[in-house]
C-alpha cells in the first residue's frame, strides 16, 4: 500500500505536464514544418488583451488541424515587454519562436535602451489587426460630445481623473494628446490592464479613458459608458455616433498593432511556414468574426511591407514620445 | 422566486449526462493539479482551454469551473502533507496545516480542509445566487481607495496579534514589502530593484516561488536538521472513530467558517485581489478573534479551517466580477474569461439577460461541482494518508524534486528555480533565529496589490489622506484596521489599568 501514494503522487505528475505536450504528430516530407512544439511569447500577463488573441489564435490552429505541432503560449509581462523581447532576441531556437507584439514592440527598446533590442533584427511574420481607441465617459455625466467633454475637463482642471495603462502607454499618449491638443491639464492615474482601467470608469472612479473598444464594449452595452471620439481615420461602424478627432479638426490617428513577430535569425524556410500559416488564421471564419467583433482594423500585412510599417510606426511613435518630453 | 425557477433550470443544464461528466472529470483532474505543487488553477485552466472547444460554451465554462473548484480542494492536500503550497491560494493552509501532520493530526487536517473547503464554497455559490446583481454593483464602485483599506486591513490582522514578536514580525513584513516591489512599476514606467537587469527580475518575484522556498525547501532543511536523518514517520492514522471526532471538533469551528465564508466571498468578487489575499485575510482574523491566539501556526484546527473556507469562497466571488463586469477577480478567472471570449459568450452587465442559459447552468454546475469534489476528496484521503507513512529518507527527494517543477513551472524560467533554492536557505536561517514567515509571505502577496492602490488614490485626491476617510467604505475599513493596528498598544495599557486594582 505505501506505494500506492507515490503512484498517486506520480500521476499528478504526469497528468499535469502530460497535459502540457498534447502534440498531434503527422509526418511531413517537403516543405517546412515546425519539428516540435513553437514557443509563442506573449508581451502580456495571462488573461489581458494580447494573451486572449494568442489563446484564441492557438485555439483557431488547433480547432482547423494548420500545424502538425501545438503552439504553446509563454506570457512574459514584465517590464513593459522588456522581458519577451530580451527572450526571444536571444532566442536558443529561433525557428520555433515566435512572439506576439503591441506597441510596446518599437516603444520599450526606446524607452529603455538598456536591454539592446533592435526591432528591425526580428523577423516578420504577420500583422494581424490594428486595435482601435475611443475617448470614453461615464454616461452618468452626461457628456455627449467632445465639446461638453473639453468644458467640463476645462472646469475640473487638475481634478479631471484620466485613467490609463501604466506610464508612457498608448493610454498616456494619447491623454498627452487630448490635454496638448485642448489646453487640458487631466491628472492621469495608471491602472493595470486596460480592463480594470474601463471598470474604473464605469464604477465613477475616473471621469474619462481611452479605452479600445473591447474593453468597454461591456458597460458601453449595458448603458453605463458613451465613446464621444475616435482615434481612427474613419468612424468605426459599431459606434456610429462617435466622431473622429479628424472630423473635429485635430488631426489625429492612433492604431495599436497586433502582429506576430518571429526570433531573430529565423531561417527563411521558417519563416515562409509562419508567414503562409497566419494568412491563413486571418483569412479563417473564427478570426474574422473576433476581427469584426472587437472593432479591429488594417488587412494582413507580411514580410518587406510589414518591416516598413513598423519602420514608419516606429518613427511616429518616437516622435510622440519626444514631444511628451519622455525622449530626449 | 424567478432566481429558483431560473436556478432549477440551471440544474437541468448541469445534470445533462456530458455536463455531468465534465463535472466528475474536472473536480478529479483540478484535485491533482492543485496538489502538485506550482501547478495551481491558473495553469491548470490554461492547459486545458485549448480541449474545451470539443464541447458546446457551456460544457466548456462548467468543466473549467469544476478544474478551478477542484484545484481549491487539492491545493490543501500538499500544503498539509508536504508542508509545500500546492497553489498560491493554499499558502495559509500550511500554516497550521504542516503542524497538524507533524503531530499525526494529518487525517484531521485533510478531513477539516475538505469540509472547510465545501462549506466556504456553498456559502459563496449560495451569496452568488442570491445577490449576483448587487454585488456586482458595489464592486464597480470599489476603487483604489477601498481596495488599499482592505490591505491595511490584511496588514493589521497580522501585525496586531498578541503572542508574536512584533519587531520580528514587522521585519518580516517589510522584508515581503520590499521582495514584492521588484519588477516593473506600473505607475512610474520604471523597472524597480532588478539587480543590474538580470531579465528574470522583470517580471517580478513570483510569490510562489517565495512561498515554495520557505515552505518546501526551508521546511525540509529544518526536518533534516531536527531529525538528524532518523527515521521520522508521522502516525498518521484514519478511521471513522477520528473522523467523528474531527467532525465534531469542526462543528465547534462554525464561527471561523462563516467568518472565512464571508470574508473570502468579499474579497473575491473585489477585481484584482483573488483567493490569496482573501485567504490569507480570514487567516489573519481568525487568528485575532481567537481565545488563544499564541496556538496558531502550532496547528490549530481554527487555522486550516480560516483559509479553506475564504479561498474556495474567494474562487466563486472571483466568477462574479468575470460575469458581470467582464474583468476577472483572479489569475484564474482572467484565463477563464479569455475562454469565454473565444467561445462567443460576451461576459459583462448584460450576461445575465443574454445567455441565461449558460449563466444559470454555470451557478448550478458549481453547487454540483462542490459536492463533488468533496467526495472525491474524501475518497482520496486514505491515500494521502499513506503518502506521509514514507519513510522521510524517501519523502525527503521528493518533496525536492516537487519543489524544483513547482519553482519551474509557473513562469517557465529556471532563474525562479535558483532564487527559489535561496529562499529557501535564508527562510531556513530566518527560521532558526524565529522569525515568523507568514508575515513575509502575506506581504508579498499583499504588497503589490496595496501600493498601487495607495498611490492611485493619493494621484486621485492630489496628494491628500483624507480620500481614506470621506469615502464611506474605504472610511470604515480603515477605522478598523487602524483600531486593529492599535490594539497591542490598547492591550498594554488595559493590563497595566488592571494591575494595580486586582482586588477590584
Amino acid at each position: 500500500m505505501r506505494n500506492f501514494g507515490t503512484k498517486v503522487l506520480s500521476l499528478g505528475l504526469t497528468l499535469g505536464l502530460g497535459l502540457g505536450f498534447t502534440a498531434v504528430t503527422v509526418d511531413s516530407a517537403k516543405a517546412w514544418e515546425p519539428k516540435k512544439p513553437v514557443e509563442f511569447v506573449v508581451m502580456a500577463g495571462k488573461g489581458g488583451g494580447a494573451d486572449k488573441a494568442v489563446r484564441f489564435i492557438q485555439n483557431i490552429i488547433t480547432k482547423n488541424k494548420l500545424a502538425s505541432k501545438p503552439f504553446t503560449p509563454v506570457n512574459k509581462p514584465g517590464g513593459s515587454g522588456a522581458e519577451a523581447l530580451v527572450h526571444v532576441k536571444d532566442a536558443k531556437d529561433p525557428d520555433h519562436t515566435l512572439m506576439f507584439t503591441l506597441n510596446s514592440f518599437y516603444t520599450t527598446p526606446m524607452l529603455q535602451p538598456k536591454i539592446k533590442v533592435d526591432f528591425s533584427k526580428f523577423t516578420p511574420v504577420g500583422r494581424m489587426a490594428e486595435d482601435t481607441f475611443l475617448l470614453w465617459v461615464n454616461k452618468d455625466s452626461g457628456i455627449k460630445n467632445v465639446d461638453q467633454f473639453v468644458k467640463a475637463a476645462k472646469a475640473a482642471g487638475n481634478k479631471w481623473i484620466m485613467a490609463g495603462t501604466g506610464k508612457n502607454s498608448e493610454d498616456n499618449i494619447l491623454t498627452d494628446f487630448l490635454n496638448k491638443a485642448y489646453g487640458l491639464n487631466m491628472k492621469y492615474v495608471p491602472y493595470k490592464g486596460g480592463g480594470r482601467v474601463a471598470k474604473e470608469l464605469a464604477g465613477n472612479n475616473a471621469n474619462s479613458t481611452v479605452n479600445n473598444p473591447s474593453e468597454q464594449l461591456g458597460f458601453y452595452q449595458a448603458g453605463k459608458t458613451v465613446p464621444i471620439g475616435a482615434f481612427t481615420a474613419k468612424r468605426l461602424p459599431l459606434f456610429k455616433d462617435a466622431p473622429t478627432f479628424k472630423e473635429l479638426g485635430k488631426d489625429f490617428v492612433y492604431l495599436m498593432q497586433r502582429s506576430v513577430v518571429g526570433a531573430p535569425g529565423m531561417s527563411k524556410d521558417a519563416s515562409e511556414y509562419y508567414q503562409g500559416l497566419f494568412k491563413k488564421i486571418f483569412d479563417s471564419a473564427e478570426w474574422q468574426g473576433y476581427f469584426k467583433k472587437n472593432s479591429l482594423q488594417g488587412e494582413f500585412l507580411t514580410g518587406d511591407a510589414l518591416m516598413a510599417y513598423w519602420k514608419r510606426e516606429n518613427a511616429v511613435q518616437m516622435g510622440m514620445l519626444k514631444t511628451m518630453g519622455v525622449l530626449k | 422566486m424567478e432566481i429558483l425557477s431560473l436556478l432549477l433550470n440551471g440544474f437541468a443544464v448541469a445534470f445533462e449526462p456530458l455536463n455531468l461528466f465534465l463535472i466528475v472529470l474536472g473536480c478529479t483532474v483540478g484535485l491533482f493539479i492543485g496538489a502538485m505543487p506550482g501547478l495551481g488553477s491558473v495553469n491548470g485552466v490554461a492547459i486545458l482551454l485549448p480541449m474545451t472547444f470539443l464541447v458546446p460554451p457551456t460544457g466548456a465554462i462548467i468543466f473549467l469551473g469544476a478544474i478551478y473548484y477542484g484545484a481549491m480542494y487539492g491545493g490543501a492536500i500538499s500544503s498539509i502533507m508536504l508542508g509545500i503550497p500546492g497553489a498560491s491560494t493554499a499558502v495559509a493552509t500550511t500554516f497550521d496545516g504542516r503542524p497538524m501532520a507533524l503531530k499525526g493530526d494529518a487525517d484531521k487536517a485533510l478531513v477539516a480542509a475538505a469540509t472547510a473547503s465545501f462549506v466556504g464554497g456553498s456559502v459563496g455559490v449560495i451569496l452568488f445566487t442570491l445577490f449576483a446583481p448587487p454585488l456586482a454593483e458595489v464592486a464597480l464602485t470599489f476603487g483604489a481607495p477601498e481596495i488599499f483599506a482592505l490591505m491595511l486591513m490584511a496588514f493589521a490582522t497580522f501585525v496586531g496579534l498578541g503572542g508574536d514578536d512584533i519587531p520580528k514580525t514587522l521585519f518580516s513584513i517589510c522584508i515581503g514589502l520590499v521582495f514584492g516591489a521588484v519588477g516593473l512599476d506600473i505607475i512610474s514606467g520604471e523597472p524597480r530593484l532588478i539587480f543590474g537587469d538580470i531579465p528574470g527580475f522583470f517580471h517580478g518575484i513570483n510569490f510562489l516561488v517565495l512561498a515554495i522556498g520557505i515552505y518546501g525547501i526551508a521546511e525540509m532543511l529544518w526536518t533534516i536538521e531536527v531529525s538528524q536523518g532518523d527515521v521520522m514517520i508521522s502516525q498518521a492514522t484514519l478511521n471513522i472513530k477520528r473522523i467523528k471526532a474531527t467532525l465534531r471538533e469542526l462543528l465547534g469551528t462554525w464561527k471561523t467558517m462563516l467568518m472565512g465564508s464571508f470574508l473570502g466571498y468579499f474579497v473575491g468578487i473585489l477585481p484584482a485581489a483573488g483567493a490569496t489575499p482573501g485567504s490569507l485575510m480570514a487567516y489573519g482574523v481568525a487568528k485575532t478573534i481567537a481565545k488563544d491566539p499564541s496556538s496558531f501556526g502550532k496547528g490549530n484546527i481554527n487555522g486550516v479551517v480560516a483559509p479553506e473556507t475564504a479561498n474556495n469562497a474567494a474562487s466563486t466571488g472571483a466568477m462574479l466580477p468575470m460575469l458581470t463586469l467582464g474583468i476577472p477577480g483572479s489569475p484564474t478567472t482572467a484565463i477563464l474569461l479569455g475562454g469565454m471570449v473565444i467561445w462567443g459568450l460576451e461576459p459583462g452587465p448584460l450576461v445575465f439577460t443574454n445567455h441565461p442559459d449558460f449563466v444559470w447552468g454555470f451557478i448550478a454546475s458549481l453547487y454540483v461541482a462542490n459536492l463533488f469534489s468533496l467526495l472525491i476528496n474524501v475518497a482520496f484521503i486514505p491515500s494521502f494518508i499513506w503518502v506521509l507513512r514514507l519513510p522521510f529518507t524517501i519523502l525527503a527527494p521528493i518533496i525536492f524534486v516537487l519543489c524544483i517543477v513547482g519553482g519551474f513551472v509557473p513562469t517557465l524560467d529556471m532563474h525562479d528555480v535558483w532564487l527559489m533554492l535561496i529562499f529557501g536557505v535564508v527562510g531556513y536561517l530566518m527560521r532558526k533565529l524565529d522569525y515568523p514567515m507568514a508575515p513575509a509571505v502575506l506581504a508579498i502577496v499583499l504588497g503589490p496589490l496595496a501600493e498601487p492602490a495607495l498611490r492611485q488614490s493619493l494621484l486621485m485626491s492630489g496628494g491628500s489622506f483624507s480620500i481614506f476617510f470621506t469615502r464611506p467604505f474605504a472610511g470604515v475599513i480603515i477605522v478598523i484596521a487602524l483600531i486593529l493596528i492599535l490594539l497591542p498598544l490598547l492591550k498594554i495599557i488595559y493590563d497595566k489599568k488592571k494591575k494595580p486594582t486586582p482586588a477590584g
